[in-house]
């Protein structure tokens, strides 16, 4: 429960780790990960009942599930800072012989993460396998996921989204990164989702939106009025408006460095604006 | 001789398994009656997830309730629980190692009448190259209810198949069964028969036939097609010296191709294989399209012939 100043704290030391790691190796996504890092901190150090000490069926504690597992880079170093796992490791990333893939698995053993991720649109189905399991367990606790809004173009979401609200899961809260990008330019451009907050009420969810997703307060405020609506019949989703690269001028209001890292050049500057907080790994 | 289909070995053993252990759990696509499933259902509403016609929606809903220590047992046909959700298995079950049990019925031609667009042929080849995934194709009643039993028990994504139609019952509910283990069920001395699924009955017709012809056959039931049994195999070929693979299958991919492999690497043998050659399948009697398609108790005779003229 660490108050307002420590929490962007915490976030401006993970953008500086999210930079770090995709400089060093030259490859990642930088800019879903800087646009969800107060999300993370949020979710990780003021929302979250979990175990630092890992354990893969996660009884009684909270359990999150990051869909979009492009935005790799964010997810690891929070679960470092937590203390999942050392904050050395996170040099590691996307290396070969290490557990921080380019996109998060099980495979390796890497503590925290709990499903593979990558291929897109498969994780809220499994947010709502673990929060069916919960229930048959009598686990008061909840399930996260959070998606990229274009993932969710893939129709496995449109199931799930159906199949949630049919069987009345009330303990997930699931939460949809909107920046309005993809890899190839703006959602409109690409594929309209057209009014998404309209389609996910049609198909039986309580919404919650919240436009200030890069501010740490009203993050955390979004997700606690989130937890006070579950157990009540219907699953919930928070529409997060987003900056893709947030925190990075030159990397906020466009989509190019959905997955572009950046030069020697570009790191100094984007580290001069993100000064170290916590320490360096 | 009883006949009675595979899928309801699938539903009973499913069933008694619900009775032992709770926390088995069952899911299905919209195909309760077809997959024999009705029984654990109505023992167990609160363990039976009917997920609609959404496959994809099923394999990660299965894959997120084995965390926390559930067994998720998924039914549908084999087609719908293979090539439609490959990349769900793929990186929701075999990559991320969950305990899902992947139940597959109607699998082959023997689906019969609704055609190619239903019958899979491909999914054994699909399944046996995913790392993680463990693939059994029992012959009958009594060995898919084992087999159904048998996968509980291990940790690990499993892929059972089995088929629609009323087969002969030839097996014994008392026959050791053990995942990765082949059978004996005939000892010979001229040609090795390794089959699998519905092929394992009509390849002991077929050894009836070859008596009459002076041809003994060493018959092994390879109800684990992953991992392969490959002692049973080379003990068995290095007396006979040749082999012939029957499958309801694809060449391409099946039980022959892990069989050829094998020889290859340790004890080159003339073989020859029965499945399907690289085509799809058509609407017909299950009969009516193994005669088609080869896969009868003839068209291993014929191979048995060839192959034996190849030593």
């Amino acid at each position: 429960m660490n108050n307002i100043n420590e929490l962007n704290q915490i976030a401006t030391q993970v953008r500086r780790d999210i930079l770090r790691m995709v400089h060093a190796n030259n490859s990642g996504h930088p800019g879903g990960s800087l646009g969800c890092t107060e999300f993370f901190t949020a979710l990780y150090f003021n929302i979250l009942n979990h175990n630092k000490n890992f354990d893969m069926d996660g009884i009684n504690e909270d359990i999150f599930f990051l869909s979009n597992g492009h935005i790799s880079p964010v997810y690891y170093s929070v679960l470092a800072r937590c203390g999942y796992f050392k904050i050395s490791e996170l040099s590691t990333f996307r290396k070969l012989n290490s557990r921080l893939q380019g996109h998060p698995t099980t495979h390796e053993g890497l503590e925290g993460i709990r499903i593979s991720t990558g291929s897109l649109g498969q994780g809220l189905s499994v947010a709502i396998g673990s929060a069916i399991t919960k229930k048959l367990n009598n686990d008061e606790s909840l399930v996260y996921s959070l998606h990229g809004d274009g993932e969710l173009q893939e129709g496995q979401i449109w199931e799930a989204l159906m199949y949630a609200s049919g069987n009345k899961i009330d303990n997930i809260i699931s939460t949809i990164d909107y920046n309005k990008k993809q890899i190839d330019g703006d959602i409109d451009d690409v594929l309209p989702l057209g009014n998404l907050k309209e389609k996910l009420i049609s198909f039986g969810w309580q919404v919650l939106e919240e436009r200030k997703g890069n501010k740490i307060s009203n993050v955390i405020e979004i997700l606690n009025q989130a937890k006070k609506m579950t157990k009540k019949g219907k699953p919930i989703a928070i529409i997060l408006h987003t900056e893709m690269g947030n925190g990075v001028d030159f990397m906020m209001g466009t989509h190019k460095w959905h997955g572009v890292a950046p030069n020697d050049e570009q790191l100094k500057i984007a580290l001069e604006q993100n000064p170290e907080t916590l320490g360096d790994y | 001789m009883e006949i009675k289909d595979t899928r309801s070995g699938f539903g009973d053993g499913l069933t008694e398994l619900g009775r032992k252990n709770k926390n088995i759990l069952a899911l299905c696509a919209d195909l309760t009656g077809s997959l024999k499933m009705n029984d654990f259902k109505n023992e167990n509403p609160d363990r039976f997830f009917q997920v609609g016609i959404a496959e994809a929606n099923m394999m990660g809903i299965a894959a997120g309730m084995t965390i926390g220590g559930k067994i998720p047992f998924t039914g549908t046909f084999a087609n719908f629980s293979t090539s439609r959700v490959y990349d769900q298995i793929r990186q929701s079950i075999a990559y991320s190692n969950k305990n899902v049990k992947i139940c597959a019925s109607h699998a082959g031609v023997t689906l019969g009448e609704d055609g190619a667009t239903h019958q899979v042929l491909e999914d054994i080849g699909m399944m046996k190259m995913l790392p993680n995934m463990i693939v059994i194709n029992p012959c009958d009643y009594n060995q898919t209810k084992l087999a159904t039993i048998a996968i509980a028990e291990h940790i690990g994504p499993v892929y059972l198949r089995f088929g629609r139609p009323k087969v002969p019952n030839f097996t014994s509910l008392e026959q050791n069964f053990e995942i990765g283990k082949g059978i004996k069920i005939n000892d010979g001395n001229h040609v090795t028969i390794i089959a699998t699924g519905h092929l394992v009955w009509e390849s002991i017709k077929a050894s009836k036939k070859l008596k009459e012809l002076n041809i003994s056959s060493d018959i092994i039931n390879i109800h684990t097609i992953k991992p392969l049994d490959e002692e049973i195999i080379i003990n068995s070929i290095k007396k006979t010296k040749c082999v012939v693979t029957a499958e309801e299958h694809m060449i391409n991919g099946g039980l022959g191709d892990s069989v050829a492999q094998l020889l290859s690497r340790k004890i080159p043998t003339p073989l020859e294989m029965v499945g399907v050659n690289d085509t799809f399948g058509e609407s017909g009697t299950p009969m009516q399209l193994l005669e088609k398609y080869g896969l009868n108790d003839k068209a291993i005779v014929n191979a048995v012939k060839k192959v034996i003229s190849r030593k």
